[in-house]
């Protein structure tokens, strides 16, 4: 449903500031608490949640998330249990906007029709996959669309104006413009391009435009929150929250506040830029 | 399996999009998008210019050693009593392999689009050792992303990618072996991507790399071909190659594909075996995608990549390139495997019978042969591709076998 995402946008322009856009891994360190870090970020300031696929072979991820996704997987996360997870967070919130983030083999293997069908049904509202480029709009983007859910594309340093236009065509609810060339997790971008670079898409857009990669702290957020629409953080959640559990991997008390507190120096840093209202 | 129409020509793909039926396609990063497209470009323009041919002719002939011979194994031939068999001898290539077919031909593209920065991605080291060659050959910066555990089991050819230069880095992530050599490769050419050219060294990944990668191994049966009219008068009967990802295989096969008097076997290797741990991506997996291409893949019920196993770290891998997915439902070649142990004695027999030492990889083509010989009669003409040489298992081999070096 591309309209929770229109409403939150729209929220938060209202409320002249960006989006603060939090990523954390299905599953991770296990289902019950997964769900309940989902569940609180909301809570401590997030205006909406993405909520990775576990993959085996996550090729455009950095180390956090790779052993986030691996976690997962070993705990027995799997496409069925994540829905699961969403349609139980979707049964206490019914505003936030929920994205699925992930690889195409999983969604390929469940099968493309039935996927569409559970994950509207399980509440989701848009999804990013970071291995379907324009050229493969058949495969997954072109029948999300047909089902009402949002297909957000990924904006690169390497997307030119020449090719901007075709990343930009199918795509609904938000731009996602990674910072920089690279993996999830690694380098801090410098933030004057990046501000020029989301000028550049919004030039080509009136979709909002989210800025993600490499953005750790409030500061980092309060930096992007300039130029974008939104903040998009992960690895810094993944590795805040890595640092609790114990030797086996497992929960600790510390484990949901370890996240929800930096998601409140994020948001404050979000919240710390006045933008013009319904600019 | 053959649900698939017949084409008139086998020989005709990929189309623009880079797909063999349903298999291929370009399921990549956009950060790599760009990329992707300017080498689809580069490679076009390369293979419209003779001045491109004509410098890669040289190098085939003075640097590598090509033509690599067509000989008849005559104390095999006589062991099995069946087929006569003919080894097209990839081993005798300058590095040891017929990977630095395709790595010659991307260096020299790299070269024409101005990339300095090369990187790698090997299983059992012999694509790395070629594009490290090549890298000191030309000059160019060299970087091999190799899993762990085929660092620990292919040492010579890590000292030997050491000695021409190149940066070998164990990948630690995942199962520690080609696939995850494979990701990480990727990841940093997501990262460096203005001034890095990635050599892949087999016909998978994103297209145009099956294609092209394909394009630069075919010298393999073109050789093949001719030599076969020259010493018989006529074309082989049957073609035998292992497949892990596919290029050595597919290099012997493609020219043949449209001569349907021509039997084709692909031998992936079967691990254990087809019950336990194995690598037979076509005979145990099912399609899906993964390294920027739909093929068939070893994964669990929720697409979850699985770990292959093979004894040769050159078959270990759990996809295969999707020109050999095609073939398969097209019903082309007969993809069939053999397990390590069946490997591991045609590698002692091949030894003895021939005085060859295979590597573990063509090992596999030739355990199928014993199976396959035998059936046929003495006229029939078989050709096995022997894709490299056996040195770089010595290590791995004498320990199998209890043997202290």
């Amino acid at each position: 449903m591309t309209k929770r995402i229109e409403a939150r946008f729209e929220k938060c322009r209202a409320e002249g500031r960006a989006a603060l856009v939090t990523y954390v891994m299905a599953g991770d360190p296990d289902p019950e608490t997964s769900l309940e870090i989902l569940k609180s970020l909301p809570k401590a300031g997030a205006d909406i949640v993405e909520f990775g696929l576990p993959f085996t072979d996550p090729m455009a991820d950095g180390p956090a998330i790779q052993a986030a996704g691996l976690r997962a997987l070993k705990v027995g996360q799997d496409m069925v249990k994540t829905l699961d997870l969403i349609r139980r967070f979707r049964a206490e919130d019914a505003d936030t906007p929920v994205i699925l983030m992930g690889y195409f083999n999983p969604i390929y293997v469940y099968g493309v029709d039935r996927f569409l069908a559970d994950a509207q049904q399980a509440g989701v509202d848009g999804l990013i996959v970071v291995d379907l480029p324009p050229e493969e709009d058949d495969e997954l983007c072109l029948p999300a669309l047909d089902a009402g859910l949002a297909f957000i594309r990924l904006a690169t340093p390497t997307t030119d104006d020449h090719r901007l236009p075709a990343v930009l065509e199918n795509t609904a609810g938000f731009v996602y413009y990674v910072s920089i060339t690279g993996i999830t997790g690694a380098a801090t971008p410098d933030f004057g391009r990046v501000a020029t670079a989301v000028e550049r898409i919004k030039r080509h857009t009136p979709l909002p435009v989210v800025v993600g990669f490499g953005v750790k702290s409030g500061q980092h957020a309060a930096a992007v929150a300039q130029g974008a629409d939104g903040v998009v953080v992960g690895s810094a959640l993944i590795d805040a929250m890595r640092g609790t559990l114990d030797e086996q991997d497992r929960a600790t008390s510390r484990t949901v506040e370890s996240v929800t507190t930096l998601v409140k120096e994020l948001s404050e840093g979000v919240r710390s830029v006045a933008k013009r209202a319904a600019a | 399996m053959s649900a698939q129409a017949q084409p008139n020509s086998f020989r005709t793909g990929p189309d623009e999009r880079g797909h063999f039926g349903i298999f291929g396609g370009r399921f990549v990063a956009e950060t790599l998008m760009p990329n992707i497209l300017e080498l689809e470009k580069a490679y076009a323009e390369a293979r419209a210019d003779p001045s491109f041919k004509a410098e890669m002719d040289g190098y085939m002939t003075h640097y590598i050693g090509r033509p690599s011979p067509l000989y008849f194994a005559e104390r095999m031939t006589d062991h099995f009593g069946g087929a006569k068999i003919y080894f097209k001898r990839e081993e005798l290539n300058h590095t040891g392999a017929h990977k630095v077919n395709n790595v010659l031909g991307q260096i020299l593209l790299a070269r024409r689009m101005g990339k300095k920065r090369i990187i790698a991605e090997t299983g059992a080291g012999q694509h790395g050792v070629a594009t490290a060659t090549l890298c000191a050959r030309f000059g160019l910066e060299c970087i091999v992303y190799m899993g762990a555990v085929d660092v620990e089991r292919q040492k010579p050819n890590v000292f030997r990618m050491n000695m021409l230069g190149a940066k070998v880095v164990p990948v630690q992530s995942g199962t520690k072996t080609l696939k995850d050599a494979m990701n990480e490769a990727l990841r940093d050419w997501v990262t460096n991507v203005a001034d890095t050219f990635y050599c892949i060294g087999t016909v998978a990944g994103p297209h145009p790399y099956p294609a092209m990668v394909r394009d630069f191994q075919c010298v393999i049966g073109n050789e093949t071909r001719e030599q076969m009219m020259q010493a018989e008068g006529r074309l082989p009967d049957s073609l035998v190659a292992c497949i892990g990802g596919g290029s050595n295989a597919i290099g012997l096969f493609h020219p043949f594909l449209d001569d349907r008097s021509v039997e084709i076997y692909g031998v992936e290797a079967a691990g254990h075996g087809l019950d336990k741990l194995h690598a037979a991506s076509l005979t145990g997996g099912r399609p899906g995608v993964l390294h920027g291409n739909r093929t068939y893949l070893l994964m669990n019920q929720d697409g979850q990549i699985q770990d292959a196993h093979s004894i040769s770290a050159g078959l270990d891998y759990p996809g295969i390139g999707p020109e050999h997915a095609w073939l398969h439902e097209t019903g082309r070649v007969n993809y069939i495997s053999a397990t390590d142990d069946e490997a591991l004695a045609a590698f002692q027999l091949c030894s003895r019978l021939e005085g060859i030492l295979p590597a573990l990889e063509p090992s596999h083509a030739l355990a199928k042969v014993a199976d396959l010989a035998p059936q046929k009669p003495k006229d029939h003409l078989m050709v096995v591709n022997i894709s490299g040489r056996g040195d770089k298992d010595i290590p791995q081999i004498a320990e199998i076998l209890g043997d202290n070096l």
